[in-house]
């Protein structure tokens, strides 16, 4: 058992928060109506419903509402948050709503959705909530039966006590237990306690997405509400110059048309205010299809701006000055602006032992060079945000990651306190970092501020897709020293990208070879960029892997055990002391991996590559095995092994890492944005491939190394490495290694 | 703008929009049947899938002019509560991840299923490769394709 004060979020413990009882955004119908029952029953609602917490209400007849903090774009914490509430407080699953919070910290603790870190943020904060409430409903049944609160056990929703015989549901207790004071202190249970962490529950909103209720921010209604789009320079290095909307304001439904400038000048952006194009016309009316018409219509003129800088602040208020440099950027010029990076010495930033002289001596040198191309986030649900300015305080409903991000600048952009922003947060229709960046929200709230009403401010598919925050361009070049004893005895990485570096100089293979080099370089660019689902690794991890399949099979290694091998060395006797891995755990995912696609048998028929990775706190080991048919390559199968510490909610984790390997096979095969003279040059579906239902791996054996650490993520580490196992696969199936994403790109595959 | 008489989902509704407005956008901004998503608007991502007589089609790209009196079928009126073979399977197997698709591939499956109630692995790639998933939930997608076959 874990005794822990409670200290630690106690302020979201007050029990009489508005949020609790549904007050404070207790208007807007629309959220209510994001009340999820359980699959299983159709529950009979409660009369009465008593607060124990802003998590947590309980209604007469024992049915239980949580509030479920974090936003949710599909990795499932609306159910696996309210699993951990529930564990402690040793609820009956089958009576447990789900809600979703508004934005609002001071109840629910930072609500934040990115780095992999949802669970292993809410780990602890969310089991004590539960575990709180339990205690009190305890206090409630020893103060009703007059016994000692140590006598009294729960289970499933019921309070017992065991000498006289005493039990009642915790519907019957609610009205004393909310009344009682918050504990000091709690009991956590330990992990062979638990009966519902560790078992698979379905998706809690799974009906209301299979019968199509509205839950995404573009489904968001108010009455008398205005539909807005706006239009965006054409290309990156160009802004605003004059518009002119006399025409398009006499289109049927269009009620008016308005320069947005979204920053007050000289305001010092935050690290995610990212936005290559502060200044757009908004074009504003009736309907969806009037507005896009009008879009059509709009006579707008752009310019080139000239190089300017930009204040930033950074997380601990430290501010940082960066240059936007002038200029329409054209890929065939991003190319040989990377060649020539590429080709010149980098910045060191690790250096072990005498990687030079080792390399010198070199009886062979390996020197292989990886790339990859700006990716889209492509979203299925396009950018949009709900905004309803009224006077001095303006209403959200946004599809969005980290709210909290986003709230300064809405203060100042639109002069008002930040206690007078109101934010629901809706499902997301995906995020993968896009939705971080959340300067769509300002638009939306400053175009309602100006027209004056309530509007919704949608981006259309191109809008969505030419807008920026890319994953940026990258490359890598790597080099191996092999002794005439043929042994690995340096290893160099020098990587780059526009406009930032993917390297990780601390990562694996860092720590297991004595003579060891990272370089790091960059070029600037006007092209914005974003996080994108496990940022940087999502490069890094396939070209290393990679890289290491030619180099153990220089060395007529089995290419598992190279990695294993390197690994041991790593954990026994490592180089370096800022090495960023376990190498123990490391190793476990490639052990088990091994294990569960048999590795070890006879697989000569079988096409197959490995790769691993450990990226946001979890480890990810694949081995992929491809067919080529007709030419093109055929995911046969991928077996994937993970070890992300306890698993919260088994099959939600394993959707997880299923959905990982399809967008990376997808990624890897096929995704690219490219641009000339600073236009994207991709702008819809027809040209910007995405992964295909025939072209997603035919079977996915995902595994996970059981122990007792506590839970890390899942949302971005199965992603890097499936980039890796493809192309070792490939090169088995056809002889070709990939070194340049996507590997499909004007290549014939041979077969 | 025109008048249009449309049977939706079993009902009639009259409405009053300009004539090239696409069914997507006269489900959901005029009948607020938002279960009906926004994708691509050009037939790419089958997020707007809808049935027109029984036939899946892509209501991003079909004028309201063009729908006469053929029965429009969305999401909101598959079933009564959710109970369409397809969604029971879409439950079972806990298809969705952020959820956005999914309406659009259940609408496509459940007319492909019509039409051949006991499909192969190719043929559900076939028929299923018009609708994308960002968040890569094909496999269990196929899966449950092959559920509601049994179940239908």
């Amino acid at each position: 058992m874990t005794l822990l004060k409670t200290q630690y979020g106690r302020r979201s413990f007050l029990k009489t928060t508005a949020v609790a009882g549904g007050g404070m955004m207790l208007g807007f119908s629309w959220l209510t109506g994001c009340q999820t029952r359980p699959i299983k029953e159709v529950m009979e609602m409660p009369k009465e419903w008593f607060e124990i917490n802003s998590y947590l209400k309980i209604g007469e007849n024992g049915v239980a509402t949580i509030i479920s903090p974090n936003p949710e774009f599909g990795q499932n914490v609306r159910t696996s948050m309210p699993m951990l509430i529930a564990e402690e407080l040793d609820l009956d699953w089958e009576k447990v709503l789900v809600e979703q919070a508004p934005y609002h910290p001071s109840n629910f603790g930072m609500q934040f959705t990115g780095g992999s870190r949802g669970i292993m943020s809410r780990w602890e904060p969310l089991r004590m909530v539960g575990a709180s409430a339990r205690q009190m409903l305890m206090a409630a049944a020893a103060q009703t039966w007059n016994v000692s609160i140590q006598e009294i056990t729960t289970e499933k929703g019921i309070l017992y006590h065991e000498s006289t015989g005493l039990s009642a549901e915790y519907g019957e207790m609610a009205s004393i237990a909310a009344e009682m004071p918050v504990p000091e202190e709690v009991v956590l249970k330990d992990v062979n306690e638990f009966n519902l962490i560790g078992t698979s529950q379905k998706n809690v909103d799974g009906p209301k997405i299979v019968t199509g209720q509205p839950m995404f921010g573009l489904d968001y209604k108010k009455e008398g509400m205005k539909i807005a789009m706006i239009e965006h320079p054409p290309a990156f290095g160009m802004t605003l110059k004059s518009f002119d909307a006399s025409e398009v304001k006499k289109m049927p439904g269009i009620k008016d048309v308005v320069l947005i400038k979204s920053y007050k000048d000289g305001f010092e952006k935050g690290g995610f205010d990212t936005n290559a194009f502060p200044e757009v016309v908004a074009i504003v009316g009736n309907s969806t299809w009037e507005v896009m018409q009008a879009k059509n219509k709009l006579k707008v003129e752009w310019k080139q701006f000239d190089t300017y800088s930009e204040i930033t602040k950074g997380f601990r208020g430290n501010t940082s000055s960066k240059t936007v440099p002038s200029g329409l950027e054209s890929t065939t010029e991003h190319k040989l602006q990377i060649d020539l990076l590429a080709s010149k010495p980098g910045r060191i930033v690790r250096k072990d032992g005498n990687p030079e002289a080792n390399f010198k001596s070199a009886s062979k040198i390996i020197e292989r060079s990886y790339s990859a191309p700006f990716l889209a986030h492509n979203c299925m649900e396009p950018i949009n945000s709900f905004a309803h300015f009224n006077g001095d305080n303006v209403h959200l409903a946004t599809p969005l990651q980290i709210p909290a991000f986003i709230i300064p600048t809405l203060a100042a952009s639109l002069e008002i306190p930040e206690e007078n922003i109101h934010m629901d947060i809706t499902r997301m229709g995906g995020g993968f970092g896009r939705k971080a960046y959340a300067s769509y929200v300002v638009e939306a709230a400053l175009i309602s501020k100006k027209v004056n009403e309530p509007i919704k401010l949608i981006y259309s598919r191109e809008d969505d897709m030419t807008n920026g925050i890319y994953r940026p361009m990258y490359q890598a070049t790597y080099r191996a020293a092999i002794n005439d004893k043929n042994e690995l005895i340096a290893f160099h990485v020098k990587a780059g990208g526009i406009p930032e570096s993917p390297l990780f100089a601390n990562r694996f293979p860092a720590g297991a070879i004595d003579n060891y080099l990272a370089e790091d370089w960059s070029i600037n660019s006007n092209i914005s960029i974003g996080a994108f689902r496990a940022p940087r690794s999502n490069f890094m991890a396939g070209a290393e892997q990679s890289f290491l399949d030619e180099v153990a099979e220089e060395l007529g290694k089995d290419p598992i055990q190279f990695r294993l091998d390197l690994l041991k060395k790593a954990e026994e006797n490592p180089v370096g002391k800022r090495n960023d891995y376990d190498a123990k755990r490391y190793a476990g995912v490639l052990d088990l991996v091994r294990e569960k696609s048999n590795w070890n048998e006879d697989n000569s028929n079988l096409k197959r590559g490995v790769s691993a990775y450990f990226c946001h706190s979890t480890y990810a080991a694949h081995v992929l095995d491809v067919e080529i048919e007709n030419g093109n390559p055929v995911v046969q199968k991928v077996s994937c092994a993970i070890d992300c510490g306890i698993v919260v909610n088994p099959d939600a984790a394993k959707n997880m890492a299923e959905g990982a390997i399809i967008d990376g096979i997808g990624n890897a095969m096929f995704g690219e944005m490219t641009f000339k003279n600073g236009t994207p040059e991709k702008n819809n579906f027809h040209d910007y491939r995405m992964i295909r239902m025939s072209e997603a791996p035919k079977e996915i054996d995902v595994h996970f190394v059981k122990n007792e650490i506590n839970p890390t993520g899942m949302g971005e580490p199965p992603f890097p490495p499936i980039f890796g196992a493809l192309a070792n696969a490939m090169y088995k199936a056809n002889g070709e290694r990939y070194y340049e994403q996507p590997f499909l790109k004007n290549r014939e595959i041979k077969g | 703008m025109a008048i249009f008489n449309l049977k939706i989902n079993g009902k009639k509704h009259q409405i009053d929009v300009d004539n090239s407005t696409p069914l997507l956008w006269v489900l959901r901004d005029h009948l607020g049947l938002v279960g009906t998503k926004y994708g691509c608007g050009i037939a790419q991502c089958g997020a707007c899938t809808v049935h027109l007589n029984n036939k899946a089609i892509r209501s991003c790209i079909v004028p309201i002019s063009s729908i006469g009196d053929q029965s429009v079928v969305t999401i909101e009126g598959l079933s009564e509560d959710g109970n369409h073979p397809v969604q029971k399977a879409w439950l079972e197997h806990d298809v969705a991840q952020c959820g956005y698709c999914q309406t659009g591939q259940i609408m496509n499956a459940s007319a492909f299923l019509k039409e051949n109630p006991n499909p192969n692995d190719e043929e559900i790639e076939g028929a299923m490769n018009g609708n994308i998933c960002r968040c890569g939930t094909y496999t269990r997608i196929k899966s449950a394709i092959k559920t509601a076959a049994e179940n239908s």
